[in-house]
């Protein structure tokens, strides 16, 4: 056997090894359950989406119109949809928030 | 050595084979120490294509021509450059290029995006691991870099073509772009697999994207001026089918870099973006299929070899899956969200979108069309130049006129009186350059005067659109003039970013219509003593010198250049003789006129033995603006891709976990 075949061996131990790394790490974990999002994580995700590209879209509104790119009509006529939309966006946030809280408060005086 | 290249490479293929059944397993099953495992499957899977391509690379710098791939793309005599450059100058090395920058960005990517995005990174890798999978496969079992042969005393030698420095960095630029689009893919397509609809896949990917689209879009420049310098036709451009299936995912992920700002805004074409994503990266396999199969002819391609199957069916479970997964995933990725007005920002994206995607699919079925005539008739029916540029006139110059309009439509609705405000003084400054070039004699090209008023039209829009911003900023703030220029545009960088490359595509047109439209050209046959006139120059041939090179013999025919009496110097045009390679190649003689931007042109045809030369000489007004659009371009790209750390403190606010640190320091 060669010595470059060798060294080729001893590569595919070492990719056996990192592979093997999390196994050797934690051969006895509490939990092997992914971290996942569960339901109520991933819609305040998309509500927290929802707020930033409704905020983002006032912010780019008021910039463009104070640098003379959108007219005053057009400024006017946009303005209040996109503060509706915001607002409704940081509604459904706070009343996800809220949701979550009560949860926790729940399951903590159930623990309790 | 080459057994260990063999076993780098077969370790490669287990271990993302491994990210591919594992990395599957994990997400399906939810188990968090399998895709771990996985997820360091795909990480080794780089260091062990880096093994093997130390391997071919000091075989190529130790000479060593038992391995048959350096026998045949090397030489004893070949600079070193070339040899390491060879490494990618033929098939194998090629591919084994490919395979190197799929399995870093995948490392790379995973790790990165896994601080964020950890239940869909899960998923992004068994896809990653697949694709890594099909290039590793034909690199063990159908065309193999490390195959060995009794070694012969010196190695054929490289193409002469690809003797150029501009071949050294060509195709590793056009392989990050190309390979670079399997990472926003792979997210897509795990976004996809997960039900993750959400927008975290394109916030992982919007960096990878533009990275991968900036790369292939200096290799296409670099394998333009290549082409304008070694392949000595008097063109950089030539819609060769090679040249094609670079431009088509580019054009592709040009026009997903637009549509995906609508999702971000508006949360919009959902389905459009995936699908664009999805079409980016079909194309780049097409474009490695074309230039790898040998079903095209072409003076980039490979020659004809067995891993066209393969690769076609590489591509045919590509797009099956990504429709597929589109398909079942549709419910999900509809939005309540619609166009309000066919007068905004997000209708002038999209209609910027349309054209994108119809010039790619002229392209592509032009491109395809010697394919599929010669499988149905018989015989290969190429398509010319006269298709090719036609569609580019029809579909690019609304989108160079969309270049400036797109960006100071107001988003939702804007009203047409509005607009004839904003595009008043860009629209004259238009219309003032179009009758100033028609009273100079520009009126000789339609297309070409057309895109000079469009240009003029959107570099004055960019020009008001800083002036603008800085006058907002300093009467807000008070700022002088260049801090307020520096802080509008670093804290808007993706849209001044943006702007700077749209000036870099401005300047393209204008090159690109100069040197096409307006050029001249002369051919004849000199004796010493001669002279040529073309396009106000006066070249008077002096006669040949010959040199020996590194490892070719150097012919020049010298020219004398004089314009309006005063005297330019000299040119010299001619070929090299390359001995080991039994070939020669064209050298042509270059003078670039920096202050106007033209170059005379001038190619010694044949050199006879009399010591007479037939010369074709062009003379291109504006092409040096082609190669000056590329550093513009690279500086666009820099300023979007220059990181914003409030925009990252905001992302990480928004995708820290309940009762986690912000910076996603928590481990998976």
């Amino acid at each position: 056997m060669s010595f470059w075949l060798l060294l080729g061996a001893a590569l595919a131990v070492a990719a056996v090894v990192v592979v093997a790394l999390p196994f050797l790490h934690e051969p006895a974990p509490q939990s092997d359950a992914l971290d996942e999002l569960d339901a109520p994580e991933r819609q305040r995700l998309e509500a927290e989406e929802e707020r930033d590209r409704a905020l983002a879209a006032l912010k780019e509104l008021e910039a463009d119109h104070r640098a003379g790119r959108i007219s005053d009509d057009d400024y006017r006529a946009v303005v209040g949809v996109i503060r509706r939309d915001a607002a409704e966006a940081l509604r459904a946030l706070d009343r996800l928030r809220g949701a979550a809280r009560e949860g926790t408060g729940r399951g903590t005086a159930k623990s309790g | 050595m080459a057994e260990l290249g063999r076993a780098a490479l077969i370790v490669t293929l287990g271990l993302a084979l491994y990210a591919l059944v594992a990395g599957g397993a994990a997400a399906t099953l939810g188990r968090r120490r399998l895709a771990l495992s996985a997820r360091n499957a795909l990480v080794a899977a780089f260091f062990s294509t880096v093994v093997a391509t130390a391997v071919l690379v000091a075989g190529f710098v130790r000479n060593d021509f038992s391995l048959a791939y350096v026998a045949d793309h090397s030489s004893r005599e070949l600079p070193l450059p070339y040899k390491i450059s060879a490494f990618w100058g033929g098939q194998e090395g090629s591919l084994l290029l490919w395979l190197l920058v799929l399995t870093g960005y995948s490392a790379l990517a995973i790790w990165i995006a896994g601080k964020r995005a950890r239940d869909l990174v899960v998923w992004v890798t068994p896809v990653l691991g697949a694709i890594a999978v099909g290039f590793t496969w034909l690199l063990v079992a159908v065309s193999s870099p490390f195959d060995t042969i009794p070694a012969p005393a010196d190695g054929s030698g490289l193409n002469p073509s690809l003797q150029n420095p501009y071949m050294v960095a060509h195709p590793v630029f056009l392989y990050l772009g190309y390979v670079g689009l399997a990472v926003p893919f792979a997210f897509a397509m795990g976004a996809l697999l997960s039900g993750r609809t959400d927008e975290r896949w394109i916030v992982a990917t919007r960096r990878w994207t533009i990275v991968a689209w900036t790369a292939l879009g200096i290799g296409q420049l670099l394998g333009a001026h290549w082409a304008y310098q070694e392949v000595g036709w008097g063109g950089y451009y030539a819609w060769d089918p090679v040249e094609n299936a670079a431009l088509m995912p580019w054009l592709a992920a040009t026009a997903f870099l637009h549509s995906v700002m609508i999702q971000e805004k508006r949360g919009m074409l959902r389905v459009w973006n995936v699908t664009l994503v999805s079409l980016a990266f079909c194309l780049s396999l097409f474009g490695t299929f074309l230039t790898r199969s040998g079903v095209v002819s072409s003076i980039h391609s490979f020659t004809q070899s067995g891993i066209g199957p393969w690769f076609l069916a590489f591509i045919v479970m590509a797009v099956v899956f990504s429709v597929t997964m589109i398909w079942l995933r549709l419910p999900q990725l509809r939005t309540s969200a619609r166009l309000e007005s066919l007068v905004s920002r997000e209708a002038t994206f999209l209609y910027n979108n349309l054209l994108l995607v119809a010039l790619c699919l002229t392209i592509l079925w032009g491109t395809a069309w010697p394919i599929l005539s010669e499988a149905v008739r018989g015989e290969a029916v190429v398509v010319g130049r006269p298709y090719y540029d036609f569609f580019l006139r029809i579909f690019g110059l609304p989108l160079l006129l969309l270049m400036g309009i797109g960006p100071l439509v107001a988003w939702r609705r804007a009203s047409l009186r509005g607009l004839g405000r904003v595009f008043m003084w860009p629209a004259a400054i238009a219309l003032a350059t179009g009758v100033l070039l028609i009273l100079l004699g520009s009126g000789s090209s339609i297309p070409g005067l057309v895109a000079y008023t469009f240009s003029a039209f959107v570099l004055a829009t960019i020009g008001m659109e800083f002036a603008r911003g800085t006058a907002a900023r300093r009467a807000l703030t008070g700022e002088g003039i260049p801090t307020a220029f520096g802080r509008l545009v670093g804290r808007n960088r993706r849209r001044y970013g943006g702007y700077v490359v749209h000036a870099s595509i401005v300047l393209l047109a204008i090159g690109v219509a100069g040197s096409s439209a307006y050029d001249s050209v002369v051919e004849g046959r000199l004796a010493r003593g001669d002279s040529l006139a073309v396009g106000g120059y006066t070249l008077t041939y002096r006669g040949l010198t010959e040199r020996e090179g590194a490892n070719a013999t150097e012919v020049r025919a010298v020219l004398d250049v004089r314009r309006g009496g005063d005297s330019l110097g000299t040119v010299q045009a001619g070929k090299n003789a390359y001995s080991v390679e039994q070939q020669v190649s064209n050298e042509v003689g270059i003078r670039s006129d920096l202050l106007t931007g033209e170059d005379l042109f001038v190619i010694a045809e044949q050199v006879n033995d009399d010591g007479t030369v037939f010369f074709r000489v062009f003379v291109k007004p504006l092409v040096n603006l082609i190669w000056l659009a590329g550093l513009v371009f690279v500086l666009g790209s820099l300023i979007t891709l220059w990181p914003d750390a409030r925009e990252e403190r905001r992302l990480a606010t928004r995708y820290a976990r309940q009762g986690e640190p912000a910076d996603g320091t928590a481990t998976t």
